[in-house]
């Protein structure tokens, strides 16, 4: 079953370190068990972005690229 | 969970590329659940006075300004967040600001010409010593 997302983070066309920056405080702000979905642009965010959360202990329910995008699905 | 680790930073220049790595690498550390504290003295105090940011200088290719302008086209150009934008994320974070009160003297800073929105504490090396010492990374900028 997909859980269902409880918040977007929209990155689209930010540059580092932004998208990891919005990333953390859309951290702060959820409560446990929070299921948040990033989006953007910027290459490189898309592999730094999962160092983070290695490092905060969240599990990453799923990820991708699109035509337009990638995204990151992870659990708070 | 483990105790955070902790990082210090000196920040020593008052050039604004040196002053937006330090924002940079203080929101990154800050991203990965770290607590940081950023000590400004000397040159590095000075961008903390109001407009600060806006007059710092490059520690390249200045030329009396006309190369601050062009950084700024370039960085709006390639959305790259401001100085003001990555001092806010800093705070917003949970980031720490210590003023350097020697310096403050020695320049004649006082604590109304600073930006008091981002300054948390006014200390000397001592209180920066304190930090450090429990702190794991360090870094002089």
């Amino acid at each position: 079953m997909i859980e269902q997302i409880t918040t977007v983070v929209d990155c689209t066309n930010e540059n580092c370190p932004m998208p990891l920056v919005k990333t953390r405080k859309s951290i702060m702000k959820a409560k446990d068990g929070d299921i948040i979905k990033v989006i953007g642009t910027h290459p490189q965010s898309f592999d730094e972005i999962p160092l983070a959360l290695d490092s905060l202990g969240k599990k990453i329910i799923d990820k991708g690229k699109t035509d337009e995008n990638w995204y990151i699905i992870f659990k708070v | 969970m483990e105790k955070s680790k902790k990082v210090t930073m000196i920040v020593h220049s008052g050039d604004f590329d040196k002053v937006m790595s330090a924002f940079i690498v203080g929101n990154g550390f800050l991203s990965l659940g770290l607590e940081v504290t950023l000590f400004f003295t000397f040159w590095g105090l000075k961008t903390l006075q109001k407009n600060g940011f806006s007059n710092a200088p490059l520690s390249k290719m200045n030329m009396l300004g006309l190369g601050r302008k062009m950084i700024n086209k370039r960085l709006k150009k390639h959305n790259v967040a401001s100085l003001e934008e990555l001092a806010r994320s800093f705070k917003d974070l949970g980031g720490k600001i210590i003023a350097c009160t020697m310096t403050m003297e020695l320049l004649n800073i006082k604590k109304p010409d600073l930006r008091e929105d981002l300054v948390d504490e006014y200390g000397t090396v001592g209180l920066y010593c304190v930090e450090s010492k429990n702190s794991e990374i360090h870094l002089f900028i």
